[in-house]
């Protein structure tokens, strides 16, 4: 709780200086573009959260959204009228395949999940590049029902919750639920927390791991549709790289403790809404792109000692 | 322990026959020396991260660290510094930077992989802001160091080869190197038999920055030029090369010879990849499934014990 709040304020705080400095991060085409920004984040940070919980790290996920992003665009563009839902079950069908490849290394191979997934955020990378022959997937390709997931959605007045940002939501709904009453749930803190204690209560710790990394490789996965729909393009260079960055900020802030058996939904939020919020300030305020990786390096520190200062004074 | 060294040291021969058959200049001494001017960069990160990772932790950030102080000294030199100035202030940043991320880590107790993700992440931040996307020029007196020769061999591997026995012998000869290996095989018992745990841990994170900044200056001589951009995915390269060499990723374990063994081994893949045509990208993908393979077979021989 106390971790959420302190979110919250790192939230209010960006945004009275960034708004006293540049009174048009306050209006509502501003909050337009971070609401944009955060479902891509935040489908990401939930399969992330779960991983951290776990008491392990996926550096690989951005590497997946590319593929997937690749794969899907493939797809549409041999067969436009494909039904939006399909595509998004496509997407999130490729990310667990390729989850499933972490997982199966890191549970039989047992080997650090750091390790795997560094080799793997390379080798999918690469898949990238196999997959497409080397081509972007061009906003030609791309059919309006998928873009207009971006573009459209409910409006509130000047706000536009566009329907990307709904499904994310309901995703969040759905973890927060299955972390409140999910036995499996349960287990995943267990396991975070103490490992050899969950093996003598009878949780099986290979379930937990493969299943973990699986279902983050998933949600990766249908981050690769949700980048298509957003960006109308997809390139197999940059398509998700050095998000995995923004992800583990976002989380961190978040108040999940990153080394295992804390983390919360609604602060994992927060924190995706934070990291959207920073890079929107970023280009409101006029600064260059540059300062982008600056500012998350920041963020991912300052949760990092916060939460190494937290721990030392228990 | 010994026998193990020499794992990739027969690999290497064999590596360098198979490679032979693709290209006759495989055998041809001159054409390996010059390539491996390309590689002493990072084999000098492979020195130091053989001595994190026996000491049981990861350094992520030396890839962005050597960025960051190839573009300072660029800067420096902008400013009219002359070259032992550049040098020195170079080598005292690098060094700083990694003490740094040692001294939290081991204060604060933090997992040595997120630290140094956050300070991977800051410190090519801080490059890129600086620099934007403009690259400074080096003056002509420090550049080229890597067409220079010693008895018939380039400086680059000199250097490196000379930091190999020197980090060798501090690993394998100095009660420093038995702490070391102490903290990473049994980070408790070694505080109970008063190894200085903390002052290990930030001496060799120090020792890693500074090996970074080696590589970031004999960087800036090789291509003249300094961006923020350079030295991609270095980090990748230098634990592989880590691991190949037998540097067990649960610590405790490692050699120096292993490590320097495995960076001609990935010299000369890299190099047949090359001359076959492979493309960038896909030996990226090569080189995933290599750090992977060589930390998989790593555990296979240790349980086969």
């Amino acid at each position: 709780m106390r971790r959420n709040l302190a979110a919250l304020f790192f939230i209010f705080t960006l945004f009275a200086v960034v708004g006293l400095y540049q009174p048009r991060f306050l209006a509502p085409s501003s909050l337009n573009s971070i609401l944009l920004w955060m479902p891509i984040i935040t489908v990401l940070a939930l399969g992330q959260l779960l991983v951290v919980v776990s008491g392990g790290i996926d550096i690989s996920i951005g590497s997946i959204l590319g593929c997937s992003g690749i794969v899907v665009g493939l797809i549409v563009k041999e067969h436009p009228t494909l039904p939006v839902p399909v595509a998004l079950g496509l997407g999130l069908l490729v990310g667990l395949v390729l989850g499933m490849v972490n997982a199966a290394i890191i549970t039989w191979g047992k080997i650090s999940p750091l390790i795997v997934t560094i080799g793997t955020l390379a080798s999918f990378r690469g898949l990238c590049f196999l997959l497409s022959k080397g081509q972007q997937i061009d906003g030609s390709m791309i059919p309006d029902s998928l873009t207009s997931l971006a573009r459209n959605g409910l409006t509130l007045g000047e706000i536009t919750l566009s329907w990307l940002l709904i499904l994310s939501l309901v995703g969040a709904g759905g973890f927060a639920l299955a972390m409140f009453y999910y036995v499996g749930a349960k287990s995943l803190v267990a396991f975070g927390s103490n490992p050899s204690a969950a093996h003598l209560r009878g949780i099986s710790g290979n379930a937990v791991t493969f299943w973990v990394y699986a279902l983050c490789g998933a949600m990766a996965g249908l981050g690769g549709v949700m980048y298509a729909a957003k960006f109308g393009f997809v390139n197999p260079s940059s398509a998700g790289q050095g998000l995995e960055l923004t992800v583990i900020a976002a989380v961190a802030i978040g108040g999940a403790k990153l080394t295992g058996g804390f983390g919360n939904v609604t602060g994992t939020l927060l924190g995706c809404f934070l990291l959207s919020s920073i890079n929107v300030a970023l280009s409101v305020m006029g600064v260059d792109a540059n300062w982008q990786m600056l500012a998350y390096g920041a963020v991912i520190l300052v949760a990092v000692l916060v939460d190494g200062l937290a721990r030392r004074e228990k | 322990m010994k026998f193990r060294a020499l794992i990739p040291g027969v690999l290497l021969l064999l590596s360098i026959i198979l490679a032979s058959r693709l290209s006759p200049h495989f055998l041809d001494a001159r054409y390996l020396l010059d390539t491996s001017t390309l590689y002493a960069e990072m084999g000098l990160l492979a020195l130091a991260m053989t001595l994190v990772i026996i000491s049981g932790n990861i350094d992520l950030s030396v890839g962005s660290i050597m960025v960051l102080v190839a573009c300072l000294a660029a800067k420096f030199f902008e400013k009219g510094l002359g070259i032992p100035a550049v040098i020195f202030l170079s080598l005292i940043i690098g060094t700083s930077l990694g003490s740094l991320n040692g001294y939290l880590i081991a204060k604060l107790k933090l997992p040595s992989f997120l630290m140094t993700l956050g300070t991977m992440a800051i410190a090519r931040g801080a490059a890129q802001a600086m620099m934007g996307p403009s690259s400074v020029k080096l003056p002509k007196a420090f550049t080229g160091l890597d067409q220079s020769l010693v008895l018939g061999l380039p400086w680059p591997l000199i250097i490196f080869l000379l930091c190999a026995v020197l980090i060798g012998i501090l690993l394998h000869r100095t009660v420093f190197g038995r702490w070391v290996t102490g903290v990473g095989s049994n980070e408790k018992a070694a505080l109970f038999s008063g190894v200085p745990v903390d002052r290990v841990k930030i001496l060799v994170f120090g020792l890693s920055g500074l090996m970074a900044a080696g590589a970031a200056l004999m960087m800036d001589s090789r291509y003249g030029v300094a961006r923020h951009n350079f030295a991609l995915g270095i980090e990748l390269e230098a634990i592989t090369v880590a691991v190949l060499g037998g540097a067990a990723i649960k610590g405790g374990e490692g050699t120096i010879l292993g490590t320097t063994f495995a960076l001609f081994l990935f010299m000369v893949i890299k190099t047949a990849m090359g001359v076959a045509n492979v493309k960038p990208e896909y030996q990226l993908t090569a080189i995933g499934v290599l750090l992977i393979l060589a930390v998989l077979a790593e555990r296979l021989r240790r349980e086969g014990r």
